[in-house]
């Protein structure tokens, strides 16, 4: 029914998509997987018209389809519903089905409709409550049915899911699931994006796997195995991308004691992690595992605990302390992206090679130099704004700047998060070295294959407090799973 | 050297174009009043621009020229205070209150535009209850005091370097090792850029904000001292009256964005003496009257600011 040929494109110094196709049946179920960066993104963006595409063409039952615009692409029944939810949280469940399009009545809006429609989409979705009721009171996961129930009510043919689990309890994706079926059998289509392999296996009838901007293979119903998925993900066995070595843990490296933070101070967070250990931080998002690392860092300090016996105020506190932090958004928090790759790598450690207040530009020249090398840094030249650095080599800025200062302590956000599969396989090479040369690694990571790979343990974090601990050989996804939505 | 060639070219411009159609702007008398007000209007300029490029504002600029300019004289001739005491105290007060625009800024948080548009209310209201909304200046006397301003270095017969502008170089060159030089420049082009990334990288960005609000205060003082020494008369009710805008122009002109992390000491200064000469070229002009100044002013630094995001959009799409 819907199909997409040849679909190109282009960013700066990037192809996000080289002349992809796809095809979706109706009422078929097909998930889009692949690494960050991998392109699946960029398709679902562009058949559902919040991106155009450079080159290719869109069609529905033959007909060319003008997706030009996200207006467009709903009124052609092609809906998107975003992993961070569009709806307007102080306004009621009807409210928001209808926003933008309300029935009304010579301007006036035509609330009787409204209710008697609202009520028949709500329905559909399994949804038994009463449309007036403020969306602020309803569970995450009830609010993705909302959003669903609106696709509905566009009249949607197709509709793409985006990472629609990555903040449900393992309830809400069992109604979930409940509902895709549904829609399967009204003859609904559904495209379906995760990175929850186990889930995409329950759910499709059919699999696409992207790398690096092409598709690579399609996989049927029974092909679909969790090792199937993965190899054409990554393009080899992905023993080879995680590689770890044995070798002796130390003392204690980092202590954490009685820390509460902002975001939940009800529950205080102890954890320990010793020289030359590698340790996952595991959960769904929202379950307070960056605001752990902030306040650790001190970069939102916590409101009571002890880093390393101190209370972390600020980052430069945390900093003297041996720590360091590469945060998940590194356009944001890590990198300046107009100051050079050079400026950049120098920025923590400038203070301590100045001579007075004066720069000291040889020793930052050398500093760089030596990054570049050691980390394999791929830059036209130190000159480079680091905006125009492709994101694994940007993330590997980020680690240059905190390596000058020698750190016992890393602690990592999301450190591969749209980085391509190379980048990645470097970043893991540099994690494991690092820790073999006795630095205590701390990080956080939603991709539980990346957390059973590196990790030599998992802590697994839920609503703000830590809920579990595995050792290497109890890590299993639904251990991990169990311990991240229990309740 | 990229960052001012646009302006540099439309100073040569305006310049080899004001001679030609005005046979006095070379005239030795009127090239040293150009040197002079570039080099007052300049000082501020520069002081702002360290704002700017933190990704601040400073609106407070000609209320604290007021302050200085009528509180100098004030003190001087009003309270028989030595001059030198008088500038130390101005000083002292320009610190004060950079320190507290930067206070308010990094601890409670309050956006620099609210912070020092209050500050432009208070000083010069201030400036004009304490001197009773009086002119104040030195009368006839302490012309040593004015040399300060009025002095200059002969070169010619007719022609020498105003003081102002020897200051201005000292200054432009203070502030260029500042920039360039110290982590401390660097730091403050980091935190425009990106305040929390450069937070985070463990730079006191607090201080370094506050740091450029007790320059930028600093050199409005300083400037205030040199108008007042050089005109000898300053009315509290209108004394420095837009010249935050002045500063402000000059250095947007001279390549300093708004948006915080980017400008250059020479780029602000030809900004500033783009805007004297387009003063001058205005007088030159008959069906263009000096009361149009701002038309003119504000139409150039309209293209100028078209002209460069226009350049800037295009390079992003070469690379």
């Amino acid at each position: 029914m819907l199909s997409a040929r040849g679909v190109t494109k282009r960013f700066p110094g990037v192809v996000a998509l080289k002349g992809v196709d796809l095809k979706v049946a109706r009422g078929e179920v097909v998930s889009l997987i692949g690494e960050n960066g991998a392109g699946k993104s960029t398709l679902m963006k562009i058949l559902a018209g919040v991106q155009k595409p450079d080159e290719g063409e869109i069609t529905m039952d033959g007909r060319r389809l003008d997706v030009s615009s996200v207006a467009a692409a709903q009124a052609e029944g092609v809906s998107l519903i975003h992993q961070e939810l569009n709806l307007a949280e102080n306004l009621s469940v009807a409210a928001n089905l209808f926003l933008g399009r309300e029935p009304n009545r010579f301007g006036f809006m035509d609330q009787k409709t409204i209710r008697l429609e609202a009520r028949k989409y709500l329905t559909k979705v399994g949804l038994e409550i009463d449309p007036e009721t403020p969306l602020s009171q309803l569970s995450l996961g009830k609010q993705q049915l909302v959003e669903i129930a609106k696709a509905l009510s566009t009249r949607a043919k197709v509709i793409i899911m985006d990472e629609p689990t990555s903040s449900l309890s393992h309830g809400e994706v069992e109604t979930l699931f409940e509902v895709v079926r549904d829609l399967k059998e009204q003859g609904v289509s559904v495209i379906y994006v995760s990175h929850r392999l186990a889930e995409v296996m329950t759910v499709s009838d059919r699999v696409v796997v992207f790398r690096d901007g092409e598709k690579v293979g399609e996989l049927g119903v029974g092909e679909a195995t969790h090792e199937a998925m993965v190899r054409l993900m990554v393009g080899r066995d992905v023993s080879q991308l995680y590689q770890r070595t044995e070798h002796e843990l130390g003392e204690p490296a980092l202590s954490v004691k009685g820390l509460r933070t902002e975001a939940n101070p009800d529950h205080e967070i102890n954890l320990q992690v010793r020289a030359g250990e590698v340790v996952g931080i595991a959960g769904l998002v929202g379950a307070g595992r960056s605001e752990m690392l902030e306040a650790i860092f001190g970069m939102t300090p916590p409101l009571a605990g002890k880093v390393q016996g101190v209370l972390p105020k600020s980052p430069r506190e945390a900093m003297s302390l041996g720590l360091a932090f590469v945060p998940e958004d590194r356009k944001k928090k890590g990198l300046i992206l107009d100051l050079t790759v050079e400026e950049n790598t120098s920025l923590a450690s400038l203070k301590m090679d100045a001579r007075g207040p004066f720069l000291n530009r040889e020793k930052e020249k050398r500093l760089c130099r030596e990054m570049t090398k050691a980390l394999a840094i791929k830059t036209p030249g130190p000159w480079q704004k680091a905006r125009f650095l492709s994101g694994g080599n940007q993330q590997k800025i980020v680690l240059a700047k905190w390596l000058a200062l020698s750190p016992t302590v890393l602690l990592l956000d999301e450190p591969t998060r749209g980085v391509d599969i190379g980048s990645k396989e470097e970043i893991y090479q540099l994690m494991e070295k690092f820790a073999s040369e006795g630095m205590a690694v701390l990080f956080v990571s939603s991709e539980l294959d990346e957390i059973m790979g590196m990790a030599d343990r998992v802590l697994v974090m839920r609503e703000g407090r830590l809920t579990g601990e595995l050792g290497r050989s109890d890590f299993s996804e639904e251990a991990i799973m169990n311990l991240a939505t229990q309740s | 050297m990229k960052q001012i060639f646009g302006i540099l070219i439309t100073l040569i411009v305006l310049y080899i174009f004001t001679t030609v159609i005005g046979e006095s702007f070379l005239s030795p008398f009127n090239q040293e009043q150009i040197l002079k007000r570039t080099a007052l209007y300049g000082l501020l300029a520069i002081g702002v621009s360290f704002v700017i490029i933190t990704g601040g504002i400073d609106l407070s600029i000609g209320s604290v020229v007021c302050l200085v300019g009528c509180g100098i004289p004030w003190l001087v001739m009003k309270h028989g205070w030595s001059p030198a005491a008088a500038v130390t105290a101005a000083f002292l007060v320009a610190i004060m209150i950079g320190l507290l625009h930067g206070f308010l800024i990094t601890k409670v948080k309050l956006q620099p535009f609210v912070v020092t548009l209050c500050g432009l209310l208070i000083y010069r209201g201030a400036t004009r209850g304490f001197a009773e909304d009086q002119t104040q200046g030195f009368g006839s006397g302490y012309l040593e005091f004015r040399k300060l301003a009025t002095g200059k270095l002969q070169i010619t017969d007719q022609f020498g370097i105003p003081m102002p502008f020897l200051l201005l170089v000292v200054v432009g060159v203070f502030a260029w090792l500042l920039l360039n030089k110290t982590i401390w420049g660097r730091y403050l082009f980091a935190l425009g850029n990106n305040e929390e990334a450069a937070r985070l990288s463990g730079i006191n960005t607090d201080r370094m904000v506050t740091l450029s609000y007790v320059i930028c205060s600093v050199l409005a003082a300083l400037g205030g001292l040199l108008f007042v020494l050089d005109g000898n008369s300053a009315q509290p009710g209108a004394f420095g009256n837009f010249y935050e805008l002045y500063a402000i122009a000059a250095a947007v002109l001279g390549g300093c964005s708004l948006r915080g992390g980017s400008g250059t000491v020479l780029g602000v200064i030809i900004g500033a003496a783009v805007m004297q000469v387009l003063k001058n070229m205005i007088n030159l002009i008959d069906w263009l009257k000096s009361h149009m100044e701002f038309l003119v002013v504000g139409v150039v630094l309209l293209v100028a600011v078209v002209a460069d995001e226009l350049v800037k959009r295009r390079v992003r799409r070469v690379k």
